[in-house]
């Protein structure tokens, strides 16, 4: 680039300061009335453009440390009892009783007016000799500290002796290594004369310019467009939630009806009317969150008798849970574990409506009561779907589930079996990690048994149904390794993070 | 989930070189492979499959699954001295027991380990940890038959429990012995405690809990058993015991019935092979396949199931060691396991049903869209409060629901979001202001009416925390959220603690209150540690 094309391109600060650019940082201030992150920052432009150099030394600041600050508005602590034997004269070290001073201080100071010969100490006895010119007088280190900060390199004699007296006491003085930055004119630099930025750049478009066609036969300053920019951030839905509708249209787009349900619900609907024994270890606290002070009802009597039925192995060719099932424990209320029980709520429909084929899908949290890790945490969610159809089958079941996580960008799946009290045949999906290469649980499903159908349909219909861990499965996507991070809203994060783009 | 560890070794000896192939084999068959090393195998169990807990159920399973092995039958040999009388005093405790006697096992060190292994395995799974049932394996030198199942008041019973040094009472075993103390729960309170006792009044056991060191303790020298099961439910006592049995007859032992002397006179253990019916029609519409008779007889031979010809109908006869095949569904899973799931070809049938998204998600949605496109962020946190969060708000601890046992110090359904949304900010200072933020979701409270008790209401918080807010920013914000949805509200004064006095609204839509508006209180911002003034909205989703 030329000089030429350069100096179009200099912002109006780095035209401001380009007269004084050697100069330190605060004349340079000074003389632009730019603030110093201005300065640095046309400095920084400058550099950019080849015209500087920025040369960085390094000094050593003094400065007042944090009773510095105090005795400079308060006096040092010899001031203060220099004042007190003014009025009095002598004093007994005992009963030396000074507001602003404690005992340290007043050991020190006596120790600093002794050494200078202003007062004798005679036993307990302390008496005034300093004449009414010295009291007058400020002494080197008041005078010190008011023309604080200075440059350890450059102190005066008088100022390098009251910093050798003040070094040692108590915070009163502080050195700081302090950068400081200045600029050199390069070679091309040097080349820029004041008179070439005469010239006068348009800056800004104005209302009245559009209007008056001032712009006419001037010259804008040309930008450079290359130099990096502040970053701003947009406002978003929540990652899991863009996750979410994205998984939701691959369901609508297969077909399938959106079914909700309450996440506090009974275990008659969670556990029971999926054919899980009452005895069964998922139903224990350990296990699931039970609300105890809360009573639940189940509101439709012959499914809840259906339901007996069933676990007591008095339907179809069932044999039960050969045990007696008992109202009182279906009726207790839970946190829904999976979201198996928004299926069976919407079977009830579906049977009394006998509206099949039906193929619906849920996403929705689910909780278990964990202890938290990078791999577990109690709050989760499952995407959940069935399909009701007299002709419905499991390579079916293989082919929605397929079709499914393909599209969620797992390509590698492998089917094998697996157990679930409620399903039969039953599979759990596996899908492969290339970066840790294995396989990796991402969830399970099956065709509803018939114990669980009876009830509803009076007979056995083919249900297939599904319900795998949702956050599992775009950890992946989202290059998450710790679950703990979903619902963690770290903003700083929720900012940056990715769109949700499949 | 139960695992199991085996010597690759053993496996080697009858299963051929462990490789890839086998290793698939072995998933194929439903068995998870969880970890391996060089010299062992961790296998994963599911809960439906007890009888694969053991070396000898593993092995089986294998061999018929790669048809090694011919599916064989298992039969239990007579004898009129084995009896067990079941007297009356045990109905309250621990109702029932089944019995069997094995003979000439070889027990070295290996099968000790192994029996025992079984043992607690199924203690642990089908067994409900004692609960439900639990089993006792006694050398025969040291007991003499007829053996009696009784229950006694505990400070009657004395014997030496195993592994102890001295003879005490029923209550002691549970104060003071090891075992005693794990599962004294289980028989803690009850009048009498049950025991198995021989012809000479010798105590073999206190079931569920321990057996006596005298009478209760296999050696390398014992090569006959007696075996019994006792608990609460005789289908489970059979299979357990028939799974014990099979093991033991698979290791080359001989089985005994015992003579059970209950209220019914019975003997055990009953190999009989249940019978399930089921057509081929059923299973081949449940799996979608098309197989003939012959292909799903071979294939049922390969989960060591027979099959036999009804007149309509087949029926499976299903190995007394299965616990698990209720009806033709089961039957239907094995034949596709034997199959191989990764023989079966996915399809998608064509059911032409319209899709539909539910209106309530459709409406949040929308909302998420408005605010976004305000520059808000959403979030979404946890649906449960700690109390230390509930005391940072002006909240009532009586107001919130609580879970039992929670195993982290979240323990309380959430009332509101805005707690959440704070508890965001107060977590979030070191990150750029202004912060802009809301969220979607429920929240909970008591409500009789509902099937569960708990009302669940669909709210949305929306909090700006920027030391330039106030009142005016977020009434914008609600301005134009229901000038986006069409809807008209109206702002009424009213009194909230979190909020500062005066600068806070009721939100109500055609005259239903909805909601809240306002500035939070200092004294709230400071017990979150927020150092910038918070401006915020919670309202139910009303349309």
């Amino acid at each position: 680039m030329d000089k030429k094309e350069i100096i179009e391109k200099l912002s109006p600060i780095e035209r401001k300061i380009f007269p004084f650019v050697e100069k330190d940082i605060e004349e340079i201030c000074e003389k632009t009335k730019l603030d110093k992150t201005s300065v640095l920052r046309a400095f920084s432009l400058l550099k950019n453009k080849n015209i500087i150099e920025l040369i960085e030394k390094e000094k050593k600041v003094i400065n007042l440390g944090l009773n510095g600050v105090l005795y400079l508005r308060k006096g040092l602590p010899e001031r203060n009892l220099l004042n007190e034997l003014i009025n009095k004269k002598e004093i007994i070290l005992k009963e030396i009783n000074i507001k602003e001073l404690n005992e340290n201080e007043i050991k020190v100071s006596l120790g600093v007016l002794k050494k200078k010969a202003l007062v004798e100490i005679n036993g307990e006895k302390i008496i005034l000799k300093a004449s009414e010119e010295e009291l007058n007088k400020k002494t080197l280190e008041e005078k010190f500290l008011e023309e604080l900060p200075l440059d350890l390199n450059s102190l005066t004699p008088e100022q390098k002796f009251a910093f050798e007296n003040l070094k040692n006491r108590k915070n009163i003085i502080e050195i700081k290594n302090v950068k400081e930055i200045s600029a050199k004119l390069t070679e091309f630099g040097k080349k820029i004369s004041l008179d070439d930025l005469r010239e006068e750049l348009i800056e800004k478009v104005t209302t009245k310019m559009i209007k008056t066609s001032s712009w006419k036969g001037k010259k804008f300053r040309a930008y450079d467009i290359k130099s990096p920019v502040p970053r701003i951030f947009g406002g978003k839905r929540h990652f899991v939630n863009q996750a979410i509708d994205y998984a939701k249209k691959i369901w609508i787009e297969m077909g399938f009806k959106e079914m909700t349900g309450n996440i506090i619900t009974t275990s008659f609907w969670n556990f029971d009317s999926l054919f899980t024994p009452q005895d069964h270890p998922a139903r224990d606290t350990q296990d699931t969150f039970f609300i105890s002070n809360v009573k639940g009802k189940i509101l439709d009597e012959r499914l809840k008798n259906e339901v007996k039925k069933s676990h007591e192995g008095r339907i179809g060719q069932g044999k039960g849970w050969q045990c007696v099932w008992e109202e009182e424990n279906a009726k207790k209320v839970c946190i829904r574990t999976h979201t198996t029980c928004i299926s069976a709520q919407i079977l009830k429909k579906i049977s009394e409506k006998k509206e099949f084929p039906a193929k619906y899908f849920a996403v929705g949290k689910c909780f278990r009561n964990e202890t938290v890790d990078w791999s577990h945490g109690f709050e989760f969610n499952q995407t959940e779907g069935i399909v009701v159809d007299e002709n419905a089958n499991f390579r079916q079941l293989f082919g929605y589930l397929k079709t499914f996580f393909e599209k969620m960008g797992h390509k590698k799946l492998r089917f094998r079996p697996h157990y679930f009290p409620y399903t039969e045949p039953s599979v759990e999906i596996d899908s492969w990690n290339e970066e840790r290469s294995c396989w990796v649980e991402v969830g399970g499903a099956g065709m509803f048994r018939p114990e669980v159908t009876i009830p509803f349909f009076g007979k056995h219909i083919p249900v297939l149904a599904w319900g795998p861990g949702f956050d599992r499965i775009i950890m992946k996507h989202y290059e998450i390794k710790d679950l703990r991070e979903m619902y963690k809203n770290d903003l700083t994060k929720l900012r940056e993070i990715k769109f949700f783009l499949e | 989930m139960t695992n199991i560890t085996l010597k690759i070794s053993e496996i080697e000896k009858y299963l051929g070189k462990l490789n890839e192939n086998l290793k698939n084999k072995i998933i194929s068959t439903g068995i998870e492979i969880e970890d391996l090393n060089e010299r062992e195998i961790i296998l994963g169990i599911t809960p439906n499959r007890p009888d694969l807990l053991s070396f000898q159920g593993f092995l089986r399973h294998l061999l018929y699954y790669l048809e090694k092995r011919k599916v064989r039958s298992y039969y239990a040999k007579e004898n009129k001295d084995y009896s067990v009388i079941v007297e009356k005093s045990v109905k309250g405790v621990r109702p029932y027991t089944v019995c069997a006697v094995a003979k000439n096992i070889k027990f070295d060190d290996e099968k000790i380990k192994e029996i025992i292994d079984i043992q607690e395995k199924l203690h642990l799974t089908i067994g409900r940890n004692r609960k439900k049932l639990a089993i006792g394996i006694y050398p025969m030198e040291k007991i003499k038959f007829p053996i009696k199942f009784l229950a006694k008041n505990p400070k009657e019973i004395t014997f030496r429990p195993l592994e102890f040094n001295k003879e005490i009472d029923g209550l002691k075993i549970l104060r003071e012995h090891p075992t005693g103390r794990e599962y004294a729960h289980l028989l803690e309170g009850k009048n009498v405690f049950p025991i198995f006792e021989d012809a000479d009044k010798k105590i073999l056991s206190m079931p569920p809990i321990i057996n006596s060191h005298e009478t209760g303790k296999i050696t390398n020298e014992t090569k006959d058993v007696f075996i019994e099961c006792s608990g609460f439910d005789l289908f489970y006592l059979n299979k357990v015991l028939n799974i014990i049995c099979c093991a033991l007859l698979d290791m080359g032992a001989e089985v005994y019935k015992v003579k059970i002397i209950d209220k019914k006179t019975f003997y055990t253990p009953d190999f009989s092979e249940e019978k399930i019916e089921f057509t081929i029609d059923q299973i081949n519409k449940t799996i979608g396949l098309n197989l003939k008779e012959r292909e799903i007889e071979k294939l049922l031979l390969k989960m060591g199931i027979k099959i036999e010809k009804g007149r309509k109908s087949f029926f499976a006869l299903v190995p007394p060691y299965r616990t698990d095949i209720l009806n033709w569904s089961d039957i239907s899973e094995e034949v596709a396991i034997a199959y191989g799931y990764e023989n079966l070809i996915p399809e998608i049938p064509s059911i032409s049903i319209i899709a539909e998204e539910d209106e309530n998600y459709k409406k949040k949605r929308k909302i998420g869209d408005i605010l976004s496109g305000l520059g808000f962020l959403e979030c979404s946190s946890l649906h449960l409060n700690t109390k230390e969060e509930i005391k940072r708000m002006h909240y009532q601890f009586k107001d919130f629901i609580e879970i039992e046992n929670s195993k982290t110090e979240y323990n309380s359904l959430r009332i509101d979001l805005l707690t959440n949304l704070l508890k965001i900010f107060s977590e979030n200072s070191d990150s750029q202001y202004p912060q802009k933020i809301f969220e979607l979701g429920p929240v909970f409270s008591l409500d009789e009416k509902e099937e569960a008790g708990i009302k669940e209401k669909n709210n949305l918080a929306i909090a700006i925390c920027d030391d330039e807010t106030n009142f005016t920013e977020i009434k914008k914000v609600l301005d134009y959220l229901f000038k986006m949805l069409g809807k008209k509200y109206e702002i009424e004064e009213t009194e909230n603690t979190n909020f500062i006095n005066g600068r806070v609204g009721e939100i109500f839509v055609d005259g239903k209150k909805i909601g809240f508006i306002g500035e939070i209180s200092p004294r709230v911002l400071k017990n979150w540690k927020i150092n910038f003034p918070v401006a915020a909205l919670e309202i139910e989703l009303f349309f």
